[in-house]
């Protein structure tokens, strides 16, 4: 009973993330839905005889559902290759391919549509080149406004997920465990079938999580790539909330969201609780070596090159357009930045959207790691504690919940709640990485929570026994085996910080516009300048972002003992 | 390089805190980290400058120097609080009513008006600038909003395009359903799109409420694309807006031709664009009345409307405003918009929405 009932310091600092959670999240949208659910005080339940009643709203869950589950496995596929190759190899140009695979995470849909129309669209270049193989006569393809293009859009943004949730935590397995399966007779698909893959299942089961999470509330790609044919909740929600301000039906559409979020959760963390062991987790240098076989080579150039081609392709359609005018080569555009909008109230140079963005992404970060670590500690089990604890199995989907939940509910929600001291922050600035940190902390804590119950507790007693205190234990203990998934997590919530546009177009402040703001604005306007110009911005938000990545990846615990 | 961790975070926060401190200090709007905190109105020259807070969309804007004119005629300081789209910003405003989140509000236009005056958001207030206005911009008698701008929603082609390819540009809403202009044209979904909205409307007082649901079904039986946003119509799928686009037909506005610089053209015949009007209003419970009433006259005069054109692609409602010479030399007027009553959008557009997609897409 001793580690159930907690002592009083360690309860103060387990609940921040609780108090966190309930002040920015449970408090406003229980206000919107008491708004929603009974105006003046009469419960208003027409929203949800509406849902139950029209058959158009079983079709948008089935659709949201089905899409989601399809997009998780397709991601999966065609990331796990390289999520090995990533474990398994060491290879020239590590860092920055890891960086770039990352980049789509952050890039605002409006312009990843343009760069996928641009290249699959019926003008696109894919048609150029069937026309130069095929002739005038080749066929066409033109999948704008396809479940397919919405597919493909899906994995293009979170194929990064496979790549570094699976694979950091796949290059900290001991390759022991391989080899001696290996002595043992087994072929190499038995040892991938018996002993990799359930070893593996945390990790994927995390990723798979995650990308389902994104997928399912996904409104940009369905909305713009999708056409009129296609729409999830989130795209519902939106369309009830802001043009037809419904918020009966929109908050039921809301809750509907969340309580399958929690189900699913509810049950996958379960699942997950269980299917952890305790594993000796090995420094990644002493697994990794270069490839030396002509079949390791020609698998790490498919296995790393075909995801490679599939996001830069879409990246490098972007950069060439920012960089051309009528055929021309010019950095017209990015000169012409500030230049537009010089006489304009709202005139932002490129480096102050640099500025405000990284800054909002560095305190996204700070926040959602330090959440997610001591969420972390409150949700793995401590040695013979077993499956107790139903608080916690509560709390761990709980804590996902900001994923699922659509942004104009909670920023409608910030409207009715923030209004008063001491929380009368519905137009400060710092709204801002609080609201991205309420998307980035769950992803983070996804990202730890594998390598932390995997710790053999063994190595904590054998630090107790030497004397270690609880700190002590934390940082000469789990600290460096856990580094490598905090550093997974804190590159995501880094980009979700980066790229989010969704809940900031309700919360930003003239004084910090971010770079999805600014190039957003650009769009808003017509001539051929300013779609250049947000191409322009589009690749400065690139290019800090992969940079960024690359500079988080140069942190490491202590030289030496790096995982 | 090796950045060790212990550095790390204490480094971030401290990063942190100084660019909070210098970032507030290098930009002459306020950038308080929380909520300005104004105790009672000041008397206008009594040395403290007051903070008027403009409620607004995203697509707001105006020049440096015609808000700092304001701001020192009135000793003023003008804090912006964007809200979203248009729609986004109305309902928030509605849900904040007793504690607004500003004094005043710009940018609501005739699509959403009627919900915001049913909501009793405003307090009247007549401008005495008001009588420069014609009087077809002055929708609300009781004036609790007063008309600021306009943009009259068009159809746009590539003029370019149709001289290339030998076939008269599309002079009306009828000329789009003929098969010459087959799998030309490119229009913004209603139901997300505001333009698209209003290219419906126009519709809608075009063919009549039992006609317009033919035209949809000739247009899209003749290729009509839609797509989600305005955005996505012309920079992506529009022939002259930059992209990779195949259609040389647009929904617009008659006011985006200037930033084409003549590439493209707007058919302006009778009924076959939609005119938006966009109001300012002083917000109930508002902190400063008598300063928002300033700014609502403001708006009105001719320093802030000369400068309404270039700076977010719209008409100025005062009569006699000079127009610069991008306007004057490629923007087009409709002689005679289509017209919708106000209450008649706000009491059918889920109706509306919902028969056209049943048209268009099902």
């Amino acid at each position: 009973m001793r580690q159930f009932l907690l002592s009083a310091p360690k309860f103060m600092v387990f609940a921040v993330p609780i108090a966190f959670l309930a002040i920015f999240f449970f408090y406003p949208l229980l206000s919107i839905f008491q708004v929603s659910f009974a105006p003046g005080g009469q419960p208003d339940l027409s929203g949800f005889v509406a849902l139950v009643t029209r058959p158009y709203y079983r079709e948008l869950l089935w659709f949201t559902t089905w899409q989601a589950a399809l997009s998780t496995v397709l991601t999966l596929l065609a990331g796990m290759p390289a999520a090995y190759a990533f474990a398994r190899f060491s290879f020239p140009g590590k860092t920055l391919l890891r960086a770039v695979l990352t980049v789509p995470f952050v890039m605002p849909t409006v312009v990843v549509a343009t760069a996928f129309l641009a290249l699959l669209g019926p003008r696109g270049s894919l048609n150029g080149l069937l026309t130069v193989l095929f002739g005038p006569d080749a066929p066409a393809v033109n999948l704008q406004h396809t479940v397919t293009l919405i597919l493909l859009a899906h994995v293009f943004y979170n194929i990064a997920i496979v790549i570094r949730v699976v694979g950091g935590f796949w290059a900290n397995l001991d390759p022991q465990l391989e080899e001696a399966a290996m002595v043992l007779g087994a072929r190499p698909r038995q040892l991938f079938r018996e002993v990799t893959l359930p070893l593996l299942m945390p990790a994927i089961g995390a990723a798979a999580l995650l990308i389902f999470l994104f997928t399912f509330s996904s409104f940009g790609v369905v909305l713009l790539l999708g056409g009129v044919r296609y729409a999830t909740i989130e795209v519902e929600i939106y369309q009830q909330a802001v043009n037809l301000f419904n918020l009966p039906l929109a908050a039921s559409l809301s809750l509907v969201q969340m309580v399958f979020t929690f189900l699913l959760m509810w049950l996958y963390t379960g699942v997950q609780a269980r299917a952890t062991v305790p594993l000796n987790l090995r420094s990644q240098v002493a697994v990794q070596k270069p490839a030396r076989t002509a079949r390791q080579r020609f698998f790490l150039l498919a296995a790393l090159g075909l995801p490679a081609l599939f996001v830069l392709a879409p990246l490098t359609a972007l950069v060439e357009r920012s960089l051309s005018v009528g055929g021309e080569w010019t950095l017209q555009y990015y000169l012409t930045l500030s230049e537009a909008q010089r006489r304009s109230i709202f005139a932002v140079s490129p480096l102050v959207a640099v500025r405000n963005s990284v800054l909002f992404a560095l305190a996204t970060t700070a926040i959602s790691v330090i959440l997610a670590l001591l969420s972390a500690y409150l949700l793995a089990p401590r040695r013979g504690e077993g499956r107790r604890g139903l608080w916690r199995r509560v709390l761990d989907p709980l804590f996902l919940l900001p994923l699922g939940t659509s942004a104009v509910t909670l920023g409608f929600g910030y409207i009715v709640a923030l209004d008063a001291p001491p929380l009368n922050l519905r137009t400060s600035a710092l709204l801002v990485p609080i609201a991205h940190s309420l998307i980035a902390f769950p992803f983070v804590l996804r990202s730890l929570l594998p390598t932390l119950r995997s710790i053999n507790p063994a190595l904590r007693e054998a630090a107790a026994v030497l004397g270690a205190r609880p700190l002590g234990q934390l940082r000469e203990v789990d600290l460096p085996i856990i580094a490598r998934s905090l550093l997974v997590g804190a590159v995501f919530a880094f980009a979700i910080s980066m790229g989010e546009f969704g809940a900031t177009s309700l919360i930003w402040r003239p004084e910090w516009p971010t770079l999805p703001i600014v190039i957003f604005r650009f769009l808003g306007q017509p001539g051929v300048a300013n779609y250049g110009r947000a191409l322009a911005m589009s690749v400065i938000l690139m290019s800090t972002t992969a940079l960024a990545f690359i500079l988080i990846e140069r942190v490491r615990v202590d030289e030496g003992s790096e995982f | 390089m090796k950045i060790s961790m212990r550095w790390v975070l204490p480094g971030v926060l401290v990063l942190l805190l100084v660019a909070c401190g210098t970032g507030g200090q290098q930009n002459g709007t306020a950038a308080s980290p929380t909520e300005p905190v104004t105790a009672t109105e000041q008397p206008e020259g009594s040395g403290e400058r007051l903070q008027l807070r403009l409620v607004t969309h995203e697509s707001f804007t105006a020049s440096e120097e015609v808000i700092a004119a304001f701001e020192e005629a009135h000793n003023a300081e003008l804090v912006l609080v964007p809200l979203g789209d248009t729609g986004a910003m109305v309902n928030q405003s509605i849900l904040s009513v007793n504690n607004p989140l500003g004094d005043v509000l710009f940018g609501v236009d005739n699509t959403f008006l009627t919900r915001a005056l049913e909501a009793d958001i405003f307090v009247p207030y007549e401008s005495p600038n008001l009588a420069n206005v014609p009087e077809r911009f002055r929708l609300d008698a009781e004036h609790r909003v007063t008309p600021i701008d306009y943009g009259d929603v068009c159809l746009n082609y590539d003029i370019g395009y149709f001289e290339e390819a030998g076939i008269a540009p599309p002079e009306s809403l009828e000329d789009l359903t003929e098969p010459e202009y087959a799998n030309l044209t490119v229009a913004p979904n209603p139901a997300t799109s505001s333009p698209g909205l209003a290219f419906l409307l126009a519709t809608l007082a075009h063919f009549g409420e039992d006609g317009w649901q033919g035209y949809w079904a000739d247009l899209r039986e003749n290729g009509v694309l839609v797509t989600a946003g305005w955005s996505e119509a012309y920079f992506d799928n529009f022939t002259a807006g930059g992209g990779e686009g195949s259609y040389p037909i647009v929904v617009s506005y008659a006011s985006s031709p200037p930033a084409a610089e003549g590439a493209t053209a707007a058919v302006t015949s009778d009924e076959s664009c939609f005119r938006q009007i966009e109001f300012a209003g002083v917000l109930r419970n508002g902190k400063h009345a008598e300063l928002a009433q300033a700014f609502v006259d403001f708006m009105l005069t001719p320093e802030f409307q000369e400068d309404l054109p270039e700076q977010m692609f719209v008409f100025p409602v005062v009569e006699g405003t000079a127009l610069p010479e991008s306007f004057q030399q490629w923007a087009q007027v409709p002689e005679n918009p289509a017209e919708v009553d106000p209450a008649f959008i706000e009491a059918n557009r889920d109706a509306l929405i919902a028969d056209w997609t049943n048209v268009v897409v099902r």
